[in-house]
């Protein structure tokens, strides 16, 4: 049976794959910068395809935008010619493919042995939260970008969770030490207002620092 | 009604990528080179979160917001390194990240 969405994830994701592979097979850095620009593409096609529409998009204008834009810059401004080869020799390579596919490898035989395919019961839950969660993707009733601005803005999102206050020793009945859990005071809800607030004050320090450290060479000694 | 990809594949597809990365850091001469490895490979890290975030409803909103909070360090991460190979170019007229050797101990 066709199934569009098993077609569009072989097809995005095994032209991501060759886009990334040429990425690095590729010598020339101006080649190399325009593959990575196809495999950010493919990524940020890759997120639309699982419904994270909001970062599919973020990814397109901050990667695709201002990190390839960096970059092409970056190879413009130090280029010695129009297409700068710098040859890695053939022993090089062998080792690195070696060592790449042996870490593949190592990370594929890593997720199949973590992940215990469900059976029965289980399997039936698991299908049950997966066309839940398919359903809550449906642009027209998904809710991420608000769930994630609230999640951001320390309004908070989901249920209010109760802090449990730490474990204190008391004494039962017959005198014995244990320890008891008192009872819950507060209530909060999931925010992430403190790690925004530190990527803005880091965003901050990124920009001093990059344009101190690009800044126009002043000669020693010479005039400005 | 489709039954959809199941997470498995993408998972893989994160893992090529990050092997990607990891061969491109290692391979390439060119400093922008390792660079553009090291962005291949937050790619990768990315793709595995927005997967799970998709799979498991507890980790759903988790799981993109630390992937935006990988892109906007991706982001940082790359106008720092482009700020010092711009500042290496100008003192040693090259890329080449084997030329880099005064703190060679």
């Amino acid at each position: 049976m066709f199934d569009a969405e098993m077609f569009m994830f072989w097809l995005i994701a095994s032209l991501t794959g060759l886009c990334a592979i040429a990425t690095v097979i590729t010598q020339n850095i101006v080649r190399s910068a325009t593959w990575l620009l196809f495999t950010l593409a493919g990524t940020s096609s890759i997120f639309f395809l699982l419904g994270a529409d909001f970062v599919g998009a973020i990814q397109l204008l901050i990667y695709v935008g201002g990190t390839m834009v960096l970059v092409v810059f970056g190879v413009m401004l130090t280029a010695q010619g129009p297409f700068v080869n710098m040859r890695t020799s053939g022993a090089e390579w062998a080792i690195s493919i070696v060592a790449g596919l042996m870490l593949l490898g190592v990370l594929c035989f890593g997720l199949t042995s973590f992940q215990k395919l469900p059976t029965g019961e289980a399997l039936a839950k698991a299908n049950e939260a997966h066309s839940k969660q398919r359903k809550a993707n449906d642009p027209k009733t998904s809710t991420h970008a608000s769930t994630i601005g609230q999640a951001l803005s320390g309004v908070g999102y989901g249920p209010i969770y109760k802090r449990m206050p730490p474990l204190l020793p008391t004494k039962d009945a017959k005198g014995n030490l244990v320890t008891l859990p008192g009872a819950p005071r507060e209530t909060e809800r999931i925010h992430y207002l403190l790690p925004f607030e530190i990527v803005s004050v880091h965003l901050l320090v990124v920009l001093i620092g990059a344009a101190y450290l690009a800044r126009a060479k002043r000669r020693r000694g010479g005039k400005a | 009604m489709s039954e959809g990809v199941a997470l498995y594949p993408y998972l893989v597809l994160g893992a090529l990528l990050f092997t990607c990365g990891v061969i491109c850091m290692a391979t390439k001469r060119n400093a922008i080179g390792v660079l553009i490895g090291v962005e291949l490979v937050l790619n990768g890290s990315n793709i595995n979160f927005v997967a799970f975030s998709q799979y498991n409803p507890d980790f759903q909103v988790e799981g993109m917001i630390f992937a935006l909070f990988v892109i906007v360090m991706a982001a940082g991460e790359a106008a720092v390194a482009l700020a010092i190979v711009l500042n290496f170019y100008n003192n040693h007229s090259t890329v080449d990240v084997d030329s880099a050797e005064e703190l060679k101990g």
